[in-house]
């Protein structure tokens, strides 16, 4: 681990240029997937065919997709926005089914107790149905942060920096240290955000460990 | 870019030789179908004795954290300690199908598992009950009914495959993703955007090809929802919907 | 016959699910265990045939020991319906009957055949045959589950909780079904049930469990009824015990009166006061009337009053006295086999014939 000390700034850098590549992406398809799957749940019949699409966008293997997103968006392939918007994309087609699914999973009786109760609309939504969704949606986001951390280090292969530069520098070079930091780097950086994630989750969900934390 | 990428596919020099487009496809599904195989072996009946007797659980728990694991990173890793081991042409090939068939284990695992694991108890319970052994209880019902959650870890396993077998071409091994590493290291952006418009659309015909398997191969009756016969044909596209839930495997797409 | 021999069952983790039970079900009757929840009834159902293993004691079958028999023959050996249906989900209702006779071998057309032989036996329509159980209501789903166990013709059933999971009607239904079934097979059955009412119209012979998996008693219905042995079967059979053990006694001659009538369709000849029955071209009751109501005109099935029940010359003592009670005129309606007018019965001449008929039973026996 001598070459973890040497280098502890680097390391340090690079996992902050990695969590915002993984991070943004995991925030920003949060936001967006949040109305896409209330509209798959509202309208049913919107729901199969957004859930074939996003289905498509996952399909893509995501070196393609850094390789195409210039092509789409008209930057240059360096630039760090491909990986932010393909990680979007990636972070959507996980979550909007995930949201969906958690919607459609509130039960009837409460949604109609809701609306007894003169809740409405967006109220509604925001006071009964998200609350009770937490978990499965946390569930969703969780999955969507271990891979965003994993596929983000791919992009090192188009030059983008991130914890991906030790993986390809340490094979590169030959140095095992380098590889076995960037490897360690990515699991660590990973487990963070699971870890505040789950967190996150149990904050917006006291009711559940009253009962016993069946989430 | 749309005119660069057709002029790419148009010339009869991409469409020949070691470096054309049907070799370097034909090359891609072959290591995919290699490690998909030999990660098949292992995983799904080890999921399944894991499901069936209920025992070593935290193997499925284990194989779903390495997923956290960057597959980049266990790719140099594999390459550089099993490829000096390793002589000729297979130096390439050997380490990454090891790797590509590791990658695969934890969604055929995980699948497996969680198929048996919901498997109806009280349908289990009958099997006994009329008097099958312990291999035809396996067979004859638990097989059958963990197939729909079994196709979507395949699927995620296959999709998983794919991707990774295009970035090792960075550690020299064949397939389309030379295009997009050679394109890359060139500068060569329409070849690098071909390969990627070639591995894409590889990826979406596979999962649509094991879609088609799923629906012939998984009983109707397994349909989620699947009450009154008229159903019939849009409850078995649900289950292929179903392939991605996220209660169970997803693949982090490499 | 299926015997139980001082057999006890304790789970790992110390729960006692049954205690020293003995018990026999003779050979072709239906023999019903019945208890509060949890008190053994499926544990002792399931020791039957080895899917769970007694701690001590044993079981036969005929004489034979079964846990000296090969586990799966044994339980290929007799139906086995489960509490909670278990249909297979993946296969259609004809592939879940046809299920033990694959297991044991039989060609396709036989067991084509059988199965569809069977769907009919429990009364299901031929094209529910190629449905899949998640097409099926849950009554459907316990016929099923019915014909499946019979398939082999097995001479042992055992059968848990098999109509629980459907309405009343339905329920009633089915229990008709099944006495109809078994007249015509005469399976040696163990039946399990927490409805003491279904346990004493289906059982030949009632075993009532109590929690902690020890026979409280087991005897005849009608003698459960008559002679619990402590307050816990006291209790359990119920308060109006008394008069549902009137469903064991046969009428006996009743002191029938001619009842005055008039037919569906035609003018009353003369005045009459109070209820009037009516009976169709056959002398078949259908309901009564209020002569002053309809003056001269004639009577029609909106006149009728339906409210009372019919019962049949040689029904139970609690048919009869229901009649009466449940008649506008406070005659009871007693019919014969074919439906035909016999004549009617008041309620207190019912209750004659009861204390009439009270003499000690001497069957069954307290445990
Ligand atoms: N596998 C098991 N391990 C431990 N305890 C068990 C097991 N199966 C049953 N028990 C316990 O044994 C007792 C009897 O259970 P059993 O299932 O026989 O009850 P039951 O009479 O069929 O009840 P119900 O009417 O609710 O079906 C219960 O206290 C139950 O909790
Ligand atoms: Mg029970």
């Amino acid at each position: 681990m001598t070459w973890l000390a040497d280098n502890w700034r680097t390391v340090l850098d690079l996992a902050l240029s990695h969590l915002y590549l993984a991070g943004i992406p995991l925030v920003v398809g949060l936001l967006v997937s949040l109305p896409l799957g209330w509209a798959a749940k509202r309208w049913s019949r919107s729901y199969p065919a957004l859930i074939t699409t996003t289905g498509l966008l996952y399909t893509i293997p995501s070196l393609a997709l850094f390789v195409l997103m210039p092509g789409v968006l008209g930057t240059k392939i360096l630039d760090p926005v491909n990986v932010v918007v393909a990680m979007t994309v990636y972070t959507v087609a996980l979550l909007v089914r995930t949201v969906a699914d958690g919607l459609r999973a509130v039960p009837d009786h409460i949604e109609q107790a809701a609306t007894a109760m003169g809740y409405r609309g967006l109220r509604r939504l925001l006071g009964v149905e998200l609350p009770l969704a937490v978990p499965v949606i946390a569930a969703g986001l969780r999955v969507a942060a271990v891979s965003n951390v994993s596929i983000v280090s791919v992009a090192s292969l188009l030059g983008v920096s991130q914890l991906g530069d030790l993986l390809v520098d340490g094979y590169n070079r030959v140095i095992w240290g380098e590889l076995v930091t960037g490897i360690l780097a990515c699991v660590t950086l990973a487990l963070l955000l699971d870890l505040v994630i789950v967190t996150g989750s149990r904050v917006l969900t006291p009711w559940l460990r009253v009962q016993g934390g069946r989430a | 870019m749309i005119p660069s990428l057709v002029s790419w596919f148009t010339d009869p020099a991409n469409w020949s030789g070691e470096d054309g487009i049907p070799n370097r496809l034909l090359e891609h599904v072959a290591y995919t179908a290699e490690a998909i195989l030999v990660a098949a072996v292992v995983a799904i009946p080890l999921g399944l004795w894991v499901g069936h007797t209920g025992r070593a659980r935290w193997l499925v728990s284990l194989a779903n954290s390495a997923r956290a694991v960057p597959t980049l990173g266990l790719l140099f890793v594999v390459s550089l300690w099993l490829g000096p081991r390793i002589t000729g042409d297979l130096a390439f090939v050997v380490p990454s199908i090891i790797v590509l068939a590791l990658l695969a284990v934890p969604p055929l695992l995980a699948g497996t598992y969680a198929g048996v694991q919901a498997v109806d108890p009280a349908a289990r319970d009958a099997a006994k009950g009329v008097g099958m052994t312990p291999l035809q209880v396996l067979r004859q019902v638990e097989v059958p009914n963990a197939l729909p959650l079994l196709f979507s870890g395949v699927r995620s396993a296959v999709l998983q495959v794919v991707a990774t077998a295009s970035v090792a071409a960075v550690i020299s091994l064949g397939g389309l993703g030379r295009y997009l590493i050679d394109g890359i290291a060139l500068g060569d952006y329409p070849r690098a955007a071909a390969g990627a418009v070639l591995v894409a659309v590889l990826a979406v015909l596979l999962d649509g090809v094991f879609a088609l398997v799923q629906r012939r191969v998984v009983s109707p009756g397994l349909a989620p929802g699947g009450r009154g016969v008229s159903g019939r044909g849009k409850d078995s596209r649900s289950v292929e919907v179903e392939a991605d839930s996220p209660s169970t495997p997803v693949r982090a797409p490499a | 016959m299926i015997r139980f021999d001082a057999v006890t069952k304790q789970f790992p983790g110390g729960t006692v699910a049954v205690e020293d039970l003995s018990l026999t079900a003779p050979t072709g009757r239906i023999t019903v265990l019945v208890g509060p929840s949890g008190c053994g009834k499926t544990t002792s159902l399931r020791m039957v045939n080895r899917m769970i293993q007694p701690t001590r004691g044993s079981i036969t079958l005929d004489g034979q020991d079964t846990s000296r028999m090969n586990e799966a023959q044994l339980r290929r050996g007799m139906g086995y319906v489960i509490q909670h249906g278990g249909l297979f989900p993946h296969r259609t209702v004809l592939d879940n009957i046809g299920t033990v006779p694959r297991l044991l071998g039989w060609d396709r057309t036989r067991i084509r055949a059988r199965s569809n032989e069977l769907l009919e036996r429990v009364g299901l329509a031929p094209e529910l045959g190629e449905r899949y159980p998640a097409q099926l209501s849950g009554g459907q789903q316990q016929r099923v589950g019915v014909a499946r166990a019979l398939a082999a013709d097995p001479p042992v059933m055992l059968m848990d909780e098999p109509f629980s999971a459907v309405d009343p009607v339905v329920r009633e239904q089915l229990q008709d079904e099944f006495l109809r079934l078994q007249g015509e097979l005469g399976k040696t059955i163990l039946f399990v049930t927490h409805d003491i009412d279904e346990a004493i119209k289906l059982g030949d012979q009632v075993a009532v469990l109590r929690v902690g998996g020890r026979l409280a008693q087991v005897a005849e219905p009608a003698y459960l009824l008559a002679h619990p042995a402590d307050d816990f079967v006291a209790d359990f059979v119920g308060r109006d015990r008394g008069y549902r053990a009137l469903q064991f006694q046969e009428t006996p001659r009743l002191p029938l009166r001619s009842e005055p009538t008039i037919v569906l369709g035609e003018q009353p000849t003369e005045p009459y006061a109070g209820w009037l029955l009516v009976v169709d071209d056959d002398r078949r009751p259908v309901g009564w009337v209020e002569p002053h109501r309809i003056g001269t005109r004639t009577v029609s099935t909106g006149d009728l009053h339906r409210g009372g029940t019919v019962a049949t010359e040689h029904g139970s003592l609690r048919a009869a006295l229901d009649a009466a009670l449940s008649s506008p005129s406070g005659r009871g309606v007693i019919v014969d086999a074919s439906g035909s007018l016999c004549g009617t019965v008041e309620a207190h001449e019912v209750l004659t014939a009861i204390e009439g008929t009270r003499r000690p039973e001497r069957r069954g026996s307290p445990a």
